[in-house]
């Protein structure tokens, strides 16, 4: 019989062990179901996390590390912000194909025009396009106590759907040979979010995941207004004790989390992905969820786990050409680490007992 | 009840530890059938323990128990009802949407058909002078009628052993009477009742035997009618206890003045607040009664600034701060301290520092810019920990880890160093023990020597008329008018208080 018996205090150590275990669970889960689609273990987990840092074509997968992890970075940033808070936005994905619809508009409503306040202009635009889609959740639930959680879910369908609209119709390439998907922005100067070191895979997007992380543990561990979200996700009687206003905090935080995540999605489209598909989406504002709980709600955690995810990303791709595993089996993978997290989690609060307990 | 006679229940020797903490250590009590018995102690004595441990909630680490000659060692609460001991809990266990007879039902093993089961309500009731009709809706039952529930469905057991934790805690002084009544007639009939209390003039009047715990130990068994309430409490202490010192007092001009004051209950059952008039003075101390569950909180959230009333409702110093929120009242010296101080009053897990940034932001200069100064945020909470005696090992320290009372001590330190202009504390001393509360009294009194107005807010009515300067009685979401304390007799605060709750329903019933 197993007890489990509440600590006076939450482990600091286990609060850093935990994800470090998860891995390993993952990793051992993995292989068993790895080994059960006939495939050998020990090889796929070798592919999925050595090859891509340390095997033949290293050097072109270390950047494309950062191009994985920059969005992932980006977006998981902010939405740590709001579940400390105790504000669950999980359409981040949404937030993410808006900013980048928004920012692609831009440029192409620009272009041909080449100009330096082309590229500023559609950064502002990816901002306020998440935000506009993360703000809808935040009024419904401030104004009917709508969930936040099923409302900002279900606007990803939305998303999609206005993604695979636009790219269709209006926009679509006018020289494009009747092929769905917009003009490639990687072709036109004034939009394309080049590589800042050719090669390296860091791209503004990066450098605005880099940022996000650092503005995002100065706002929680030195202001006065990351201290009002932490109360509020921790005792909320004593948050409105505090003079925190519930509804203000709400469309912070889902404001925040949306600019951020079209931030990086406006990143992508001018950048690694150059244009608009019906096939954007990539799922980076669902696996954000994972690297943001991965890494504690911590900005240094997030910044590894966010790598850390970048590479299953990258080692399932590997896994899919080399060993011919089904792409749905490296999302059980990703999934598996959440299981595995949330369930470990316990050990923070809780210390296990083995043997009948008595009262 | 003669001393050849052996006891209903004998303990001996009984010990439980907790990791840490040995919260029994070789506890023997005897109680003889027909005996009101009281259990005396501070929080923490090892009260509780004992209780849980004789109704098999906790099992002992060793010791033995003697129920009625045959050896008794209850599993569960089960096993110790089937032997004939009965428990009335300080919180009840009843559904709010359930009515009276159901609620009994739920508690009972094999409850007969409700109809029958009214009967047999009505009949105890009648019998033990508990008025209650079993058709009411618990939701809408006072505290002391709630309590009554509780009883009736004890008493339907046929106990030879009840046990009650902290009965009057919640009641009138004229429920307390009924209760009273009650229990005298049941130990007439040879019922023994346990007593938890620490209300010492209660267990003078009423029981004939008192055992008092310290740290865990039986320190003195005694007749607790032929000592004095002091000689008690020194003896649960372990020391001598300071009286409070209200001297030095004068009321000044109003600093607060409460104008019909509406709001609707922010819980489903709670009374609306009904047209709430008062003033505050400068140097006083306003003393609000009333059994929790009256609009208490309410009243602590309009004035605190966590809900807004309509305008006019609330005016300090002359400006109307009604529809401000707690931080603007506060910069303006309008500081509160809520009943609940986990959760509520202060953060859990976070720590003393943390704790003394929640509401020290305004007065205390611990922001610039709107970032944090935790440099002068740790010094802050040093401060009140130093000031009020806050027994921790430092800041850092998460506020969840600290007891009860000396976390009140930290949240009303952490008010009274901000040098409020009116502080409302809501039972600022419940659940703490006798040292802490006579602590946090002097630093009310302290503060109102210094010209703050002072609000008290609580249930426990001699430490109101110890400290108040006037005394309003909040009942069903009204107040009454204040009144001088020096003039007021606990008969007249007792009516003031609702008088017997229900006593026409159950005529009505009967």
């Amino acid at each position: 019989m197993i007890t489990l018996v509440a600590r006076p205090a939450p482990s600091r150590f286990w609060a850093w062990a935990t994800p470090v275990l998860a891995v390993l669970a993952t990793m051992i889960a993995g292989g068993v179901l790895f080994a059960i689609l006939g495939k050998d273990p020990v090889e796929a987990i070798r592919v999925i996390f050595w090859d891509p840092l340390f095997g033949a074509n290293a050097g072109y997968f270390r950047g494309q590390l950062f191009i994985k992890a920059g969005p992932l970075i980006l977006i998981a940033a902010g939405l740590a912000v709001g579940f400390r808070a105790g504000i669950w936005n999980i359409g981040a994905e949404g937030q993410y194909i808006v900013g980048a619809l928004c920012g692609a508009s831009v440029a192409l409503a620009a272009y041909p025009a080449e100009s330096v306040l082309v590229f500023p202009a559609m950064v502002l635009a990816g901002a306020l396009g998440g935000w506009a889609w993360g703000m809808i959740p935040a009024l419904l639930k401030t104004r009917f106590g709508a969930s936040e959680i099923l409302v900002s879910l279900m606007l990803v369908y939305v998303a999609q759907n206005l993604l695979a609209w636009a790219a269709f119709g209006p926009l679509k390439n006018p020289q494009g040979f009747g092929f769905p998907g917009s003009r490639n922005l990687q072709q036109y100067p004034s939009a394309h979010n080049a590589d800042l070191v050719a090669g390296s895979g860091i791209h503004w997007g990066v450098m605005a995941g880099f940022a996000a992380l650092i503005g995002t543990y100065v706002l929680m561990s030195r202001h006065i207004a990351g201290f009002r979200i932490q109360i509020a996700g921790d005792a909320p009687k004593a948050a409105r004790f505090a003079g925190v206003a519930p509804a203000r905090l709400v469309a912070f935080c889902l404001g925040l989390s949306g600019a951020l995540a079209g931030l990086a999605g406006m990143f992508e489209v001018a950048g690694p992905s150059g244009q608009i598909t019906d096939s954007f989406g990539a799922g980076y504002g669902f696996t954000a969820i994972i690297v943001a709980f991965l890494g504690r709600l911590n900005p240094i955690g997030i910044l590894l786990a966010g790598l850390l995810m970048a590479l299953t990303y990258i080692g399932g791709d590997m896994a899919q050409l080399m060993l011919q595993l089904p792409a749905a089996a490296i999302q059980v993978f990703q999934g598996m680490l959440l299981f595995f997290l949330l369930g470990l989690d316990l050990l923070t609060n809780y210390t296990v007992k083995w043997g009948w307990a008595r009262a | 009840m003669s001393a050849s006679e052996p006891p209903l229940l004998r303990v001996e020797g009984l010990s439980k530890a907790y990791p840490g903490v040995l919260a029994n250590d070789g506890v023997s009590v005897e109680i003889a059938a027909g005996q009101v018995h009281a259990l005396l102690g501070e929080n923490g004595a090892g009260k509780s323990t004992l209780v849980k441990m004789i109704y098999g909630l906790v099992r002992p680490d060793s010791g033995t128990m003697v129920l009625n000659g045959a050896p008794f060692a209850p599993a569960d609460p089960h096993g110790a009802r089937a032997a004939g001991v009965a428990m009335v809990f300080q919180h009840f266990s009843l559904f709010e949407a359930l009515n009276v007879a159901e609620n009994v039902a739920l508690g009972m093993e094999n409850p007969p058909p409700l109809r029958q089961l009214s009967a047999r309500i009505r009949a105890v009731s009648d019998a033990y002078g508990l008025p209650l009709d079993p058709g009411r809706i618990v939701g809408d039952l006072s505290a002391g009628e709630r309590q009554r529930v509780e009883i009736i469905r004890c008493l339907l057991q046929e106990p030879r052993l009840l046990i009650m934790d902290e009965p009057t805690s919640v009641l009138t002084p004229q429920e307390v009477e009924i209760l009273f009544a009650t229990l005298r007639q049941l130990a007439a009939e040879g019922t023994a009742i346990l007593y938890i209390s620490h209300k010492l003039e209660e267990i003078r009047s009423l029981c004939d035997h008192a055992t008092i715990l310290r740290g865990g130990r039986v320190v003195a068994h005694c007749d607790p009618r032929a000592r004095t309430a002091h000689e008690l409490a020194e003896l649960m202490v372990g020391a001598e206890l300071k009286l409070t010192d209200r001297a030095g007092r004068v009321s000044g001009e109003v600093v607060l003045a409460v104008a019909g004051l509406n709001m609707a209950p922010a819980s489903a059952f709670g009374p609306s607040l009904k047209s709430v008039s008062f003033e505050l003075r400068r140097g006083e101390v306003l003393g609000i009664g009333g059994v929790a569950g009256n609009g208490q909180e309410d009243l602590l959230a309009s004035l605190s600034g966590e809900r807004p009333s309509g305008p006019g409702m609330v005016v300090l110093k002359g400006e109307d701060v009604s529809t401000l929120g707690p931080n603007p009242r506060r910069t303006r010296g309008l500081l509160a301290a809520p009943e609940e101080r986990l959760g509520h009053a202060a953060a859990p897990d976070m720590s003393l520092t943390e704790n003394a940034v929640l509401t020290g932001t305004t007065r205390r200069k611990l922001t610039r810019h709107g970032f944090i100064d935790w440099r002068a945020a740790r010094a802050f909470a040093a401060e009140i920990i130093a000031a009020y005696d806050v027994r921790t090992p430092g800041p850092q320290v998460a506020a969840r880890a600290l007891s009860g009372g000396n976390l009140q001590k930290f949240v009303i330190g952490r008010e009274v160093l901000q040098a409020p202009e009116v502080l409302v504390v809501n039972q600022p001393t419940w659940g703490v023990d006798a040292a802490a509360a006579a602590a946090i009294r002097q630093a009310l009194l302290d503060l109102a020597a210094g010209g703050a107005g002072v609000i008290v807010i609580s249930q426990d009515l001699d430490e109101l008329l110890e400290i108040s300067d006037r005394f309003a009685a909040l009942n069903e979401g009204r107040l009454s008018p204040p009144r001088a304390t020096a003039s007021l007799t606990l008969q007249e605060i007792g009516l003031s208080l609702g008088g017997a709750h229900g006593m026409k329903a159950a005529e009505v019933g009967a």
